[in-house]
């Protein structure tokens, strides 16, 4: 128990009780009582500068996702609020946990249109798991515990905590902290039917040609060597959505691919053939199942889940599964008989032969004409040997980052999946860098999206995060080029970019930076990057109208999948 | 699909901009709110939401489901006309004078079983309480005399089978 404390110190004697060690922030008028006890509490609490509010959601996102823990962003009202919205949204679309703070106007200014005023609660509501506004420094320490407990638990999501200036200078004359365990009106984990564990594992026995789709909810549940044994007692293929990527290795025989839009051939026309599908820890969103009127509609579907909201949101399931998938998928396994599916497993090799043929050995072994994206991410696999977190951000270079990245280790994979950010990749890979600092990390940004938050190249040189950059340079906003190129006759309207020096501009920032665009070059230039200490740029100027195949256009089946 | 009138029910924690987060899932969805009401239910501090939608039947659950997984939500149902029953109050002020003068306001008054609340020398206020149906019948015969103020309210509604709240409140145990 502290005595005489102000709601600022409060609010950072909570931060400390809730483990954090690191937070992303912009200070401003609003929360700079907040930020004057960061300052005497700086050897307990690392506070990293950003140059935009938005670097500083999406950073804490990338901490969360590589550390497991929840991210904390800080900012001010008024602008330096709102500019955390993308972030959020980001956050909750993708089920990250990430408490922000936000200062506000005094209590008695609210609604009068004061300076740097902005209902953030209102905002923020539609993109939030739960926001709070605290009037009361009183309020402080049971709103974060709440917080923190709302934010990781059951379904991990973003929270915010708006606090009035008056609140943080308010005194408080003693201050206690309890983590919290419970909320009455929420259930975190529901609970789970054992009858309908029993059913789903009827079906899994007895079913010819099952098949797995697993998403985030394995990596997020904790829930990697669950699902490791689940697969291999059944035996049954196993496919990820692209927040699912890492959590199994790439080269387990039973992970077959990529599905949705651009993943693998095999995993999504077989989607169409198999007579069980067993979605796990996912939520069909529209990416993956391309037109539901023809998805899967041959098969039975069980869904393992833990947000009842999800289940028959989009497709009708045959069976659901709720709770966390730890404990679903482990309570299970004694009703699972032990099994293999060989003829099965090797039609999805059949139809990667013919993937590989068609699509996957011209770009990924390329060895003529201008560089391909495919082929630097195969240099990178030579030289990071699956144990470098990946970070990208969107459009065609996280397609066929995520594609093409070998990966041995789970939190591996770290990308703006449901809200598709663009900016999102910068901020979020120091943020992991600082998330679990051992680990490489590398981010394959294209030029795009790298300028859409370019001045975080600001933040890595003055936090000295070892961050790996890859600029996946072909001078045009790519994806919506292809689409051009495919659904609208090659207008290309306003997706080629005269880009500036990207090169220069790392120098400008005291960041070591080459350019490459000779395939002779490549291997050594992206040795020098990842043995370098510090963070460093590599900008890799690549071929300038590459498509990402395969790909199911919007609105068609997945069986219906192009591979040229 | 068919669209439906459905009667939602939601016992909710009494918090500050808990309408607005009810209210931002139909706004997403593009769903008008036919009526909403709310005030403290049969438990102590915590508040029920009646909200009426005309929504497709499959629309229903998830939007329900919505409703529920926000956290200060603690329960959410929903139900047909036919399992409810509900009532609507409406208020009508009509110029004093013309209840004197016109012998029909008192007929009408008297068959549709209103109520006079307040009469004063200006005006008078009726109150009628019933199904939409039965405060509309009233309101176009009164229209025809004049009305100073016409109000309605939301659904008011209690199901006919039992909403086991007490049981969500008990059953969340400590993780």
């Amino acid at each position: 128990m502290f005595k005489n404390i102000s709601g600022a110190e409060a609010v950072i004697r909570c931060l400390i009780e809730e483990d954090v060690d690191v937070l992303f922030g912009y200070p401003g008028g609003a929360i700079m009582p907040v930020y004057d006890e960061l300052y005497k509490f700086q050897d307990q609490l690392h506070h990293i500068l950003t140059r935009h509010e938005q670097g500083a959601t999406h950073a804490a996102q990338g901490y969360a996702r590589s550390s497991g823990k929840v991210g904390v962003a800080i900012a001010t009202s008024g602008p330096g609020a709102t500019n955390l919205v993308t972030g959020i949204a980001d956050a909750q679309i993708d089920s990250t946990p990430v408490v922000c703070i936000t200062g506000q106007v005094s209590s008695n200014l609210l609604g009068s249109d004061a300076f740097q005023e902005t209902d953030i609660i209102g905002i923020s509501t539609p993109v939030t798991k739960w926001n709070y506004q605290i009037t009361k420094a009183s309020e402080i320490s049971e709103i974060f515990a709440k917080a923190f407990y709302i934010a990781k638990s059951g379904r991990p999501g973003p929270v915010l905590i708006d606090i009035t200036k008056d609140a943080q200078f308010e005194m408080l004359n003693s201050f206690e902290y309890q983590k919290c365990k419970k909320i009455r009106s929420y259930f975190s984990v529901p609970e789970t039917d054992p009858e309908s564990l029993k059913k789903a594992a009827e079906l899994i026995n007895e079913a010819k040609k099952p098949f797995i789709v697993w998403g985030q909810g394995v990596i997020l549940g904790n829930a990697e060597s669950e699902f490791l044994n689940f697969i291999e007692k059944t035996g049954i293929p196993a496919a990820w959505t692209i927040l699912g990527l890492s959590a199994i290795p790439t080269d387990h025989p039973l992970n077959v691919g990529m599905v949705g839009m651009h993943g693998n051939y095999g995993p999504n026309v077989l989607t169409n053939e198999c007579d069980l599908l067993i979605a796990v820890g996912m939520r069909f969103d529209d990416r993956v199942t391309g037109n539901l009127n023809s998805y899967a509609k041959q098969a039975k579907i069980i869904h393992f889940e833990i947000d009842p909201a999800e289940v028959n949101k989009n497709v009708a399931v045959d069976v659901p599964v709720l709770g966390n998938v730890k404990n679903t998928l482990h309570a299970i396994m004694p009703f699972l008989n032990k099994k293999n599916h060989t003829d099965w497993v090797s039609k999805f090799s059949e139809y990667y032969a013919v993937e590989f043929e068609k699509v996957i050995d011209g770009e990924y072994n390329k060895n003529d004409g201008g560089l391909s994206m495919a082929e630097v991410i195969r240099v990178i696999n030579d030289n990071t040997n699956g144990e470098s977190i990946l970070v990208t951000d969107v459009g065609q270079h996280q397609m066929v980052a995520c594609r093409y990245t070998k990966f041995n280790l789970s939190k591996s994979n770290i990308t703006s999946g449901g809200l598709g950010t663009m900016g999102f990749a910068l901020p979020a890979a120091f943020g992991a860098k600082i998330g679990d600092p051992k680990r490489e990390v590398i981010a394959v940004i294209g030029d795009g999206g790298f300028q859409m938050t370019i001045q975080e190249l600001g933040t890595i040189y003055q936090s000295k995060a070892a961050v790996k950059i890859v600029i996946l340079n072909n001078n045009f906003l790519g994806m919506v080029r292809q689409w051009q190129q495919m659904f609208f006759d090659k207008r290309y309207a306003s997706t080629e970019m005269v880009n500036p020096d990207f090169v220069t501009i790392a120098k400008g920032y005291f960041i070591k930076a080459k350019k490459v665009e000779k395939r002779e070059k490549l291997n050594e230039e992206i040795r020098e990057m990842i043995e370098h200490k510090g963070p460093y740029l590599l900008e890799v100027v690549i071929e300038k109208e590459d498509n990402v195949f395969p790909m199911i256009p919007s609105g068609s089946s997945v069986s219906d999948v192009r591979l040229e | 699909m068919k669209k439906t009138n459905y009667t939602i029910s939601i016992y909710t924690e009494n918090n500050v901009g808990l309408l607005n987060r009810i209210s931002a899932i139909f706004l997403k969805r593009h769903i008008n709110i036919r009526s909403i009401t709310s005030s403290e239910s049969e438990i102590s501090n915590i508040y029920r939401f009646i909200i009426v939608v005309k929504v497709d039947d499959d629309k229903i659950v998830k939007l329900v489901k919505q409703i529920e997984k926000q956290i200060e939500v603690i329960a959410a149902f929903y139900h047909t006309d036919k399992e409810t029953i509900f009532l609507e109050t409406a208020l009508y002020k009509v110029k004093s004078k013309s209840l004197f003068n016109e012998r029909e306001i008192q007929n009408i008054i008297k068959e549709s079983r209103a109520n006079i609340v307040t009469v004063k020398p200006e005006y008078f206020v009726i109150e009628k309480t019933g199904w939409r149906e039965e405060t509309e019948e009233l309101y176009k015969k009164l229209k025809k005399h004049g009305l100073l103020q016409f109000v309605r309210s939301g659904r008011i509604s209690v199901s006919k089978k039992s909403m086991e709240i007490t049981k969500f409140l008990k059953s969340n145990k400590d993780e």
